[in-house]
């Protein structure tokens, strides 16, 4: 009993770190229909910056790391990630809109760059970033049901980003325009909202949440210039399965495929489960081609 | 008359001419490139006697997911190169590396290994990793007659003619450690692996062994190559309730791992972990404190007293620098150069067969401690040991073998084993 | 005389009808180069000529799916492995001489699976090699085109397979060998593998192998069915309103294709003594993508040239600049689309150097006001610009 209750803590976990990843995706593919392949090198990119916080911080206090530090990481995770989004869009995908496939490539060609830089940067071996030790450790419910406190504590970062999107979205300026475009890109810029911007600003959004999801990583995996790619391809069914650039439609998708994955896995073994997860993705989308929830537009 | 050409060029029947041009030079860049650029400017010459120097390989993953690990032991190999020429090279004659790239990618592994053998015409080949690359190949070295030293533990059941293999078998890493474990009275083992052939075979030698005790594994878990959500197989860790998790995941996957298990609250003390692809270069990656108190099995630590271990730690951080570590793959990618050398200086001769006649029996004292090439099976006699990962990275000893154990690749010596060899055979 | 060879320019057009002189000339002369290279090249340069020769079919059979019918798979090295296991199955068993295959044994099996039985005998598996990817292809194409997934989607869609197929083969080593793939084989019909003679015929099978692909292709893309594919890139609707259906040809296709990329996996094993399932995964599928871009996409031509000179250049870096040589490739593939988007072929086009864009435009501005003045007055061939027929259009995302 306890397992199960513990397995599906572990598949919310599991889906939130994919919701993070997946967010991005679906809104700068909703919007301009771009799927960015180097989305998992900006998760890269967060980590690095979390690790390299930590090394600045110390090598200035020349003591260990301060578990502020741990915290400043996550806006800076979102900023610096952000940045090089904006960068990327504005120089590289730009000019690819209505090649969406071209994007693929060029994305893909992006991703290896960043992957080499980061292997010359830091070096090829995995690097390691201290937590803090309040997060160590866990909330025991039972005998066997202990939540480790550093997924609580993702979970809870997630929600306060997801709060923060719907915030952006829904109650800012700015949101308003990025759904105006999303529904119609045409009549948005003829009625003066400048469809560039949107597109940048969205995109770096969409790259700073990956760049939370980065550093969210490094309190559970490897820190690594491939880190990125082990999660990427996850988010991507996420997105086929959750539809067209809307976010509840990848929450939901999220969650479906986050728990289906640690369900099968402990049912049968993660390879198994990998797979059980895309053929039921691939039947499911026979029977909804448009994916669980479908954006309107004209 | 420059400028018309270019004009006629632009308008269009120059079009052939660009195509004829580079059509050729693509031909020439195939026949003459792959093999231009690392020998380009080097006189010719063979493996035998008559040049002034000696072209060995060197072939590891510099790029792809197993450089991680890969390129230490290029940088140890080339260190015992540069000391071999700094003393007065092999017969007289320096060692020249001819490094390639196996890019973490099989088929490209044999690529460049038969380029080694055929266009560079080395006399030997030191490199590999995993297994896999091992054997990739293998039929390359065996058909070309080549000579290749592996430095990693593997998981055995092999000996072929034309490699040495001065990293550990299972009888000198994997069967020590599990009687090791018996002997402390642990009982219920879960076996815990990467998906692929040195997890699966060591594994199945393990049930074997722990079936001649009259014990059965309490669970067995695979997950793919490079997975990092270990949440789930942790879950059926707990509810499985063992004594020890015998662990053999493989770069990536134990940093999370070890991570995840720490956070759910497993200590060392409650389920200690015992790893046999976990060095001090993996601890690094792994955070010493997620993994401090945990066992690992290896014939080297950057830890072991003898003063050729002092020598070569001095060496290696004086090249490379004073923050990085040797581990037992780099130990053996090190050592593995140098009983080459005594080897060809015993035969006179860098002759593939000579070498192998003369390598029989050859010692040296290695890092490590005193290694021995086995007379028939071209494996390496080592000394056994197991050590506690250490809060600052390093590895505490707390068991070894007291002397030099003599390799078994098919474990002929172990009753419970029997059979084994002819499984394969 | 001069002035007629002009009617050669247009084999590097992405149209479907040309006249015959222009559309023989170079491949002619492109075959009659593979065929003397034996002469002058040594054992271990024609070994690798021949492997970029596999890749240029599997490019081909890509080219065929996305230059003309605008469906990018990521997942192509997929049905390349299969066919290379097909073959690879067959050859381990003639090692094997009757036996269990090594591999087997380690992981625990004692008799041969039922399904590897049949895969003794060449009659069974050579058919393999082209029925099982096409199989595979024709059941999930069909499947995904009936939902009218298009795109970016079939392209996500393909890279999970390519990653989901990758994982299966790693998992079952008892029956695929695992991360080592299948090694060290003996033979082949007969003939043992390694010696000289028999990967010079094997050379000359790929030769062949290719040319008829080619002709193959060519056939298609000139007939009714290649003049349907690219109406179905530019506009699928219309094509569907016309009376047609595309979701079952595009199946045919992508099934064709599948199973021509099987072929070549089938060719590379014997040549590089190894199939395992780092060919099948997500970087060997994406690489397929970027011949093609770099080579050109809607030419034939251009998928044979930018599969080799990618290899070549592969090789090349990557022996020359161990450590840095992805920077290059990164830099192949943002460069490949975004500044010379017509690849090698857009360059004998006169394309050139032609971003239109943003700053990169401005920078050709600058650069060319004086060139593209003369080049007016010149009465420079009119060429399509970059993207508007030679590269997919913006696909319509899956619903209507």
């Amino acid at each position: 009993m306890e397992v199960w209750a513990l397995q599906i803590f572990n598949g919310i976990s599991l889906s939130t770190i994919l919701l993070l990843i997946a967010l991005g995706l679906a809104l700068s593919f909703g919007l301009m229909n771009v799927i960015n392949l180097a989305h998992g090198e900006f998760i890269m990119i967060g980590a690095y910056t979390t690790y390299a916080l930590q090394i600045a911080a110390s090598a200035l206090t020349g003591g260990p790391s301060s578990e502020v530090t741990f915290l400043i990481a996550i806006p800076l995770a979102f900023i610096v990630t952000g940045a090089v989004g904006f960068l990327v869009e504005r120089s590289l995908i730009r000019f690819l809109y209505r090649r969406p496939l071209d994007t693929l490539l060029a994305t893909w060609g992006v991703g290896l760059i960043l992957q080499q830089l980061a292997r010359s940067i830091f070096g090829a071996p995995n690097v390691q970033v201290v937590a803090p030790q309040w997060l160590s450790g866990g909330v025991a419910l039972g005998s066997d049901l202990v939540l480790p406190m550093k997924r609580l504590f993702i979970i809870l970062v997630v929600l306060v980003c997801l709060a923060g999107i719907y915030w952006y979205m829904y109650r800012s300026s700015e949101g308003r325009r990025m759904r105006a475009v999303m529904q119609n890109r045409d009549m948005a810029s003829s009625l003066g909202v400048s469809t560039r911007r949107v597109d940048s600003l969205t995109f770096a959004l969409g790259a700073g949440l990956a760049g939370i999801a980065g550093w969210a990583l490094t309190l559970i995996g490897p820190i690594g210039p491939s880190l990125g790619t082990f999660y990427v391809v996850d988010a991507f069914i996420v997105v086929i399965l959750g539809g067209l650039g809307q976010i509840p439609g990848t929450i939901m998708a999220a969650f479906i495929i986050g728990m289906l994955n640690t369900i099968f896995e402990f049912g049968t073994t993660a390879v198994v489960g990998k797979v059980l997860v895309f053929v039921m993705v691939i039947l499911f989308l026979q029977w909804k081609p448009a994916g669980l929830m479908r954006l309107r537009t004209r | 008359m420059f400028k018309s050409l270019l004009s006629k060029i632009s308008r269009g029947y120059g079009a052939t001419l660009p195509a004829l041009l580079l059509g050729v030079a693509m031909l020439a860049a195939i026949a003459c490139g792959p093999s231009a650029a690392p020998s380009a400017g080097e006189k010719p010459s063979g493996s035998m006697a008559g040049g002034e120097v000696i072209k060995v390989g060197v072939l590891h993953s510099l790029s792809g997911t197993m450089s991680i690990s890969e390129t230490a032991v290029r940088d140890a190999t080339l260190l015992a190169i540069e000391e071999i020429n700094a003393s007065g090279g092999v017969m007289g004659k320096k060692l020249q590396p001819v490094i390639e790239d196996g890019a973490s990618d099989w088929p490209t592994f044999a690529e460049k290994a038969r380029k080694l053998l055929q266009n560079d015409k080395v006399a030997v080949v030191f490199g590999c990793w995993t297994s896999a690359s091992r054997k990739a190949v293998l039929p390359v070295f065996e058909s070309n007659n080549g000579l290749l030293f592996y430095p990693v533990q593997y998981e055995g059941l092999e000996t072929s003619p034309n490699i040495f293999y001065t990293g550990a078998t299972t009888n000198q890493q994997i069967v020590p450690a599990v009687e090791y474990l018996l002997g402390q009275g642990k009982k219920r083992f879960f076996l815990l692996g990467s998906d692929y052939v040195f997890p699966r075979t060591s594994n199945l030698i393990i049930n074997r062994q722990l079936e001649g005790s009259g014990l059965k594994a309490v669970g067995e878990e695979y997950t793919p190559l490079g997975h990092t959500e270990y949440s789930t197989v942790i879950s059926k860790i707990k509810a499985a309730k063992p004594d020890v998790v015998f662990n053999t995941l493989n770069g990536d996957s134990n940093v999370a791992f070890f991570k995840q298990l720490k956070d759910a609250g497993i200590t060392a003390k409650d389920l200690p972990v015992i790893s046999v692809s976990v060095a001090e270069e993996e601890v690094r990656g792994i955070g010493p404190d997620n993994i401090a108190g945990h066992l690992v099995a290896w014939n080297y630590f950057q830890t072991t007293n003898t003063p050729e271990n002092t020598k070569f730690v001095a060496a290696y951080k004086a090249k490379y620098g004073a923050n990085r570590v040797t581990d037992d793959p780099i130990e053996a990618g090190y050592f593995g150069v140098y009983l080459w050398k005594m080897a060809v200086e015993k035969a006179g001769s860098t002759d593939v067969a000579k070498v192998k006649e003369a390598a029989k029996g050859i010692q040296f004292s290695a890092p490590g401690g005193p290694v021995t090439i086995h007379m028939s099976n071209q494996h390496t006699a080592k000394t056994v040991r197991i050590g506690m990962v250490r809060a600052d990275g390093q590895i505490n000893e707390v068991w070894n073998s007291g002397k030099p154990v003599s390799p078994d690749p098919y474990l002929d010596t172990y009753t419970w084993a029997k059979g084994i060899r002819n499984m394969v055979q | 005389m001069i002035r007629g060879l002009g009617v050669l320019r247009t084999f590097f057009q992405p149209g479907l009808r040309k006249p015959w002189l222009a559309q023989w000339a170079f491949p002619a002369l492109a075959l009659l180069a593979l065929l003397l290279a034996p002469a002058v090249l040594s054992g271990f340069r024609m070994g690798l000529l021949g492997k970029f020769m596999t890749f240029a079919i599997l490019a081909l059979s890509l080219n065929l799916i996305w230059g003309y019918a605008g469906m990018l798979s990521l997942g192509h090295g997929v049905f390349f492995g299969l066919g290379g296991y097909s073959f690879a199955m067959y050859l381990k068993l003639e090692a094997a001489g009757g036996k269990l295959p090594d591999f087997m044994f380690w992981s625990g099996l004692r008799e041969l699976p039922f399904f590897w039985e049949p895969f003794r005998h060449p009659w069974f598996a050579l058919p393999m090699i082209f029925i099982i990817p096409a199989a595979l292809a024709g059941g999930l194409g069909y499947l995904v085109f009936r939902s009218r997934i298009t795109g970016v989607y079939f392209a996500l869609i393909t890279q999970a397979l390519a990653l989901i197929v990758s994982i299966l083969f790693v998992g079952q080593q008892p029956y695929t060998g695992g991360t080592n793939g299948i090694t060290n084989f003996s033979a082949i019909f007969g003939f043992p593998i390694s010696r000289p003679g028999t990967q010079l015929a094997l050379y000359y099978v790929t030769v062949a192998a290719l040319a008829l692909t080619y002709l193959l292709c060519h056939w298609i893309i000139s007939s009714r069915l290649g003049r349907l594919l690219v109406a179905m890139r530019d506009d699928e609707n219309r094509v569907r309103f016309s009376g047609y259906n595309p979701a079952i040809l595009k199946t045919l296709v992508f099934t064709l294709s599948a199973g021509l990329a099987g072929i070549a996996g089938a060719l590379f094993v014997p040549q590089v003594g190894i199939v395992s399932p780092s060919m099948m995964g997500i970087v060997p599928s994406v690489e397929i993508a970027i011949w093609v871009a770099v080579g050109g996409r809607g030419v034939l031509m251009g998928a044979v040239l930018g599969a080799i000179v990618v290899n070549g250049a592969k090789s090349l870096l990557s022996e020359s600049f161990p450590d840095i040589w992805q920077y290059f490739l990164g830099a192949l593939f943002v460069g490949a689309v975004l500044v010379f988007p017509g690849g090698i072929m857009g360059l004998f086009r006169g394309e050139g150097w032609r971003p239109r864009w943003g700053w990169l435009g401005q920078v050709r501005a600058a650069l060319g006001r004086k060139k593209l003045a003369d080049s007016q007055q010149g009465g420079m061939l009119k060429v399509p610009a970059p993207g508007s027929t030679s590269s997919p259009r913006a696909e319509k995302t899956r619903s209507p």
